[in-house]
């Protein structure tokens, strides 16, 4: 059997399975709609900076622009929630592909433009005076098609889809492509990799994942302010979600999520304060003492991971 | 108006060069993003407003001490962080997370301590500095108040916090280009490598760049409750992606493009204030974006764009 069949059987299909499961023995279903939020930019966040080491740090642009193309085609357009969210996906890979000539800066510089543009994009919708249309400052309000478990499930399946992506990553030529770039774009390009292009489909499906789980995640708690769907919050998860389990692999992020997230809410501090030193403090002991995450613990013992 | 908004713009581009020269000098040297660049403005604008409201100490000779405490604050920092960060695989990215890990510490512990209410510095504070400055010069006393400049009149808050902005980017200036320990910095800044095998003490030259870097966001925040409105511990971030757009204009690892980003960020966020104010909080975002695009090396740099 080949390796990308045996990931999904061992991977993607228990961790489908389990969070399909759970709403039914497990009373909090928003924190399990958090765990399948996370999982899905954990893995989305992998795809662009595990695979092609380009550190997205405006990521929470794409969820946000989901969200709101999926609230304003309903709100507007009075669409129903499965075709809006076609409406989310593009209006993430829209920002995409305007923000795609970012792709030629590097390093740090890319960073920058693109928590630049993120914030842009906050700024634009969250104005007073586009009310009329984003409704500003003041949020969304979604009742019309407030459905949580079918929200759920399109979550799901969302997760589902991206952790397909990401094994067929893993164990494709395609991904090595992508991985050859990030080592090193210029002997890549010698091998007859065509780096723009490769660069930029990992960015358009990153830009879709975060998408696409922007519009459930708008379906499913259905009030929310540009503020919460755009925050930093979500990149920084994501990516510290993503780091501590281990790029580039399709386990990785997962670990990251189930340990860090699961970690969080045990904890379960009361004061918001609190919570950002303890966070703060795990960000800054990760990545001085475990800069590569838990599968670099594994592989040391001599294990393939995933 | 238009002469209003340039020179006004000019005033608040000289504090923005200050703004955003730590952020540079330490992205300059060590090639790492301090992501809690802001939050070390607001640590120094919050000394500077316990100093006064404590002991009733003027914020303009508290200078000095708020430079030399963040100095001595810095260098440990730079030990325990940086040379372990610099041993890993790709230090510029991890740079990014690792000192937001550090910014929400510091955010999270300012809040505890000082809690989510907004301070201020009166303004009046400043201008009778100024006017003691100025009297000591002119030798007859001068009477506080705005000042009139070409036939318009400013807060003398922003003269004062302009005028000592420009001095402490003219004393960055001499450091890097009139001293022994400046002409090593620029060293590591150009090659650190080279710098490290022509027998530079890399880490000691890191440490104080560092350490300086940090002195300067502190001495900026000294007058950001004049400039920037009133400190909260949540103002770091708008801080820092402001320093970015900044040092960006300029040109990355450039100290003395900060001073010209700065001016330019200066006179477009005044005339964006006098003209569209609805969409002034825009400007930083847009503007940075353009620049990265079209010369992503600034105003004054050399190439960084790749394939």
């Amino acid at each position: 059997m080949p390796r990308l069949w045996r990931h999904v059987l061992s991977i993607l299909m228990p961790v489908v399975a389990l969070c399909a499961v759970a709403p039914f023995v497990y009373g909090n279903h928003l924190l399990l709609f958090n765990f399948i939020v996370f999982m899905t930019l954990a893995q989305g966040v992998n795809v662009i900076y595990g695979f092609t080491g380009y550190l997205p740090f405006g990521y929470a642009g794409f969820f946000g622009a989901g969200a709101y193309g999926f609230s304003l085609t309903v709100l507007h357009l009075h669409w129903p929630a499965l075709p809006a969210l076609g409406a989310a996906a593009c209006a993430a890979l829209a920002l995409a592909v305007v923000l795609t000539p970012l792709l030629r800066l590097s390093g740090a510089y890319f960073s920058i433009a693109n928590l630049a543009a993120a914030l842009a994009v906050l700024q634009v919708v969250s104005n007073p005076s586009l009310e009329a249309v984003t409704n500003g400052p003041y949020g969304i309000s979604l009742s019309g098609v407030f459905n949580p478990p079918l929200a759920y499930a399109a979550a799901l399946a969302v997760l589902a889809g991206t952790l397909l992506l990401v094994i067929y990553l893993r164990n494709s030529r395609f991904g090595m492509a992508l991985q050859a770039i990030r080592e090193d774009a210029i002997s890549a390009g010698m091998a007859g990799i065509n780096v723009v292009r490769a660069r930029a489909i990992a960015w358009l499906l990153s830009a879709l994942v975060a998408g696409l789980t922007g519009g459930v995640f708008a379906w499913y708690v259905s009030v929310f302010y540009a503020e919460t769907v755009f925050s930093a919050e979500f990149t920084v998860f994501a990516i510290v979600f993503a780091l501590l389990g281990g790029t580039a692999t399709v386990l990785g992020p997962l670990l990251g999520v189930v340990i860090l997230y699961g970690i969080y809410n045990l904890v379960g501090i009361e004061t918001p304060q609190y919570f950002q030193l303890i966070y703060g403090l795990l960000i800054v002991g990760l990545v001085l003492f475990l800069p590569n995450g838990v599968a670099s613990l594994i592989r040391r013992r001599g294990f393939d991971v995933p | 108006m238009l002469l209003y908004t340039l020179l006004a713009g000019l005033l608040f581009g000289l504090y923005f060069s200050l703004v955003g020269m730590g952020l540079n000098l330490v992205f300059g040297v060590m090639r790492i993003v301090n992501l809690a660049h802001g939050d070390f403005l607001m640590l120094g604008a919050f000394l500077a407003f316990w100093l006064f409201t404590l002991w009733n100490l003027n914020p303009v000779p508290m200078v000095p001490v708020v430079f030399g405490v963040f100095l001595a604050l810095g260098l440990p920092l730079y030990y325990l962080l940086v040379p372990r960060l610099l041993s890993a695989k790709d230090p510029e990215m991890l740079s990014f997370i690792l000192f937001f890990g550090l910014s929400q510490v510091i955010e999270a512990v300012t809040t505890i301590a000082f809690g989510t209410s907004e301070r201020s510095i009166p303004g009046g504070q400043l201008g009778q500095a100024l006017a003691t400055v100025a009297g000591w010069m002119l030798r007859r006393p001068v009477a506080g108040g705005p000042v009139e400049l070409l036939g318009q009149n400013f807060p003398a808050a922003w003269v004062a916090s302009g005028i000592a902005s420009g001095l402490a980017v003219l004393l960055v200036y001499l450091y890097l280009y009139r001293t022994k320990l400046g002409y090593l910095t620029r060293a590591v800044m150009i090659h650190r490598e080279e710098a490290l095998a022509a027998g530079i003490d890399v880490h000691r030259v890191s440490a104080i760049s560092f350490g300086a870097g940090l002195a300067l966001a502190a001495v900026a925040g000294v007058f950001a409750p004049f400039m920037l409105g009133s400190i909260t511990p949540a103002m770091g971030v708008d801080v820092t992606v402001t320093s970015f757009a900044v040092i960006v204009i300029g040109s990355l690892g450039n100290p003395l493009g900060t001073a010209l980003g700065g001016v330019v960020y200066g006179i477009s966020y005044m005339a964006m204030q006098s003209y569209y104010s609805s969409w002034a909080n825009l400007l930083p975002y847009l503007l940075l974006i353009a620049i990265l695009l079209v010369r992503p090396s600034g105003l004054l740099g050399r190439q960084v764009r790749r394939a």
